[in-house]
Formats: C-alpha cells, structure tokens, sequence
C-alpha cells in the first residue's frame, strides 16, 4: 500500500459508478431485445382469456421471459383475488 | 472467397475509420489482398485517413448505378500494392445504397480479393445495416465510456439478428471488441473503465487495446494510417490486432500504465 493508494481509496471511483450503471442498464436493455417478437400479443390474449374467467386487474398479471442457452422459458404469474367472486 | 470484416460501434468517433485504415493495411502488408470500402455516404472520409481523398474519381454508388465499373472505382494504395480503396459517394444520397447492389458489388471483390473491409458509418441506419449485413466477422470498436459501451451492445443486438447469417441461419457473426482511447494512468486512478469491465459488460473477445495516443491524430493529420507508423504504442497495438485476428497468439500490451520516475517511487510493484 503506498501513500497514494490511501488518497485514491477514499470514494467510490468514477469509473465504478458507470460500470454499475451500464450493467444494470445492458442487462435490461438486453431482456427486451431477446424476447420473441409475439410476445406482447401473446401476453395481450392470455391477458383476455383469464379475465374472461377471473377479474383480475392488468397488474395482477406478470410475465417473465428467460433464455438460458437452449431453453426458453415463459413465465406467468397471476395473482388471484383474496375472494373468488361467488357464483349464483 | 474472401472474408468480410465489418468494423463498427454505434457511436461516432469512437476510431471506426482509422481502425479500418490500419486493419486493411495491416492485412495487406503480410500479403494478403484487401479492400477496404466506406460505407459512410455523404460523409466520406476513409480516403481522407488513407492519403488518396486526391485520387477518388468514382465511388461506391457509381458501381451500384452502373455509372463506372468496379475497377474504375478502386483505387490503388501508395504504400501497399495489395491494398485497395473504394470510397463512399460525397454527394449523393444515401438511398443509393442497396442491399443488392452492395451484394453484387461483395461478390465481385470476393473473387479477386482474401479480406473486405467495411467501414461503417455511426448509428444503425441502412449505411451501417448495409455495411454489416454480409460481415462474416465484426469488429465492435468501443471507448471506454458508458455510452460507447452502451452503442455496442446495442449493435451486438444487430449483429446477431439483423445480418444475413442471422437470417439465414447461419453460424452467427463472429464478433471481437477493440478498445481503443485507452489510458491506463486513468484506469487506475479510476477515473475511466477498466479493459476487464468492458470486457465483463459486453461479455465479447477482446481482439486488442489500443493506447490514446497523439500518433493517432499525426497519422490522421499525414494521410498515413497510423498502423505504419511502426515506433508508435497505437501502430504497435494495431499490428497486435492483426496479428491476434490472423490466429497469433500475442500477449495484450498498452493496458498497464506506463510507470515514470513517480509511479516507480510511489506505486505497488
């Protein structure tokens, strides 16, 4: 450790603030340019189908698309309502 | 068949021009046949960097048009026999380019030349599409700064989908990522982003480092591309990228600081 090092280690550097920034900002920029083009339509009419059967609001809803080498999976979360509305 | 090279980056001025000046006459000084064409319609300037912007009667849009045959276009390097120029249009609109013409044009030096250079122009309008649709290999040259580094992995994006291997199905482009402007002294002072964090960030093969260096501007200045100037860190550092793309395996120079008296004094190690 030289006397320089003691003066250079006080704050988080420059350079590590715009890592952390790019890192978070290519790894989302990245998700939206892997997902299938079809995917905003699918997640639209899958959207439809369950509301036909469930009332659920548009942010009940959430998908999630990973690729991870060969595998793609799609992920679809709903979030049901605490009461199921009751059927007469 | 010839191997087609396209450099490129997103961002302007980040040293996609004088990246394939060097490259081209780097190639071409071990021997091997090579073109080098801008694709920078209305914007030329790769005849500026390679000392023949004196010598361009027709371009890259007359062959397209029909106007002037291939060979017309090319122009001869001053230093290197084996290299060749074909320059983009100054004053035509870039419209003139067409996939097809571009094809056409691709095939016909593939016959006669090893190694097709494409300089692209900045952005990811048709120039640039153009000048990597047919690229087997890519050059991404980046700074290291957030929004260079930011271009690239957007144009990695590109590469990957918009390409004629990606469209056909083919092996995917092979893409490598020179980092060029770099200066280690800031890197340490952390100041600027390590060759490891763009590495890390684009997850690409690092083909080489090339130093900030005043020789750059004197080698722009002259006409010469820098890689010529053999007693410079950056030619030096470029004629490792050839190498390195030719298979050598050369080991990466110019990212540790250079250590005066001072660092000596004071550094670790």
């Amino acid at each position: 450790m030289s006397l320089l090092d003691y003066f250079r280690s006080s704050r988080p550097s420059s350079a590590s603030v715009a890592k952390e920034r790019l890192q978070i900002l290519v790894a989302h920029e990245r998700v939206s340019r892997n997902q299938p083009s079809y995917l905003p339509q699918l997640q639209k009419e899958l959207l439809e189908v369950i509301r036909r059967h469930v009332n659920v609001g548009q942010d009940a809803i959430s998908f999630s698309f990973e690729q991870d080498g060969n595998q793609e999976t799609l992920e679809l979360n709903i979030v049901l309502p605490d009461q199921p509305p009751k059927k007469s | 068949m010839a191997r087609i090279i396209v450099v490129t980056s997103g961002k302007g001025g980040v040293g996609k021009t004088t990246t394939s000046a060097a490259i081209a006459m780097g190639l071409a000084k071990r021997g091997h046949k090579t073109v080098v064409i801008d694709f920078d319609v209305g914007l030329r300037n790769l005849d500026l960097i390679m000392g023949c912007e004196r010598r361009v009667v027709y371009d890259l849009i007359n062959v397209i048009s029909g106007e002037a045959a291939l060979n017309q276009a090319l122009i001869k390097d001053k230093h290197c026999p084996n290299l060749f120029i074909l320059p983009a249009s100054q004053t035509r609109d870039k419209d003139s380019l067409t996939q097809e013409g571009i094809g056409k044009i691709l095939d016909e030096l593939s016959k006669d030349f090893k190694y097709i250079v494409c300089d692209s122009p900045a952005g990811i309008e048709k120039g640039a599409h153009l000048a990597m649709y047919y690229a087997d290999d890519a050059l991404v040259v980046t700074n290291p700064e957030v929004s260079s580094v930011r271009d690239s992995d957007r144009m990695l994006g590109i590469l990957a989908s918009k390409s004629r291997r990606a469209e056909q199905n083919q092996e995917p482009i092979k893409e490598y990522l020179l980092l060029t402007r770099y200066s280690p002294e800031r890197v340490k002072l952390g100041e600027m982003l390590s060759v490891d964090d763009v590495q890390e960030i684009l997850s690409l093969h690092l083909l080489g480092v090339i130093p900030e260096s005043k020789s750059v501007l004197s080698a722009s200045n002259a006409g010469v591309p820098v890689i010529l100037d053999e007693k410079s860190d950056a030619g030096q550092a470029y004629a490792d990228v050839v190498a390195r793309y030719m298979g050598e395996d050369k080991p990466h120079r110019f990212i540790d600081e250079k250590k005066g008296l001072f660092g000596k004094l004071f550094g670790r190690g």
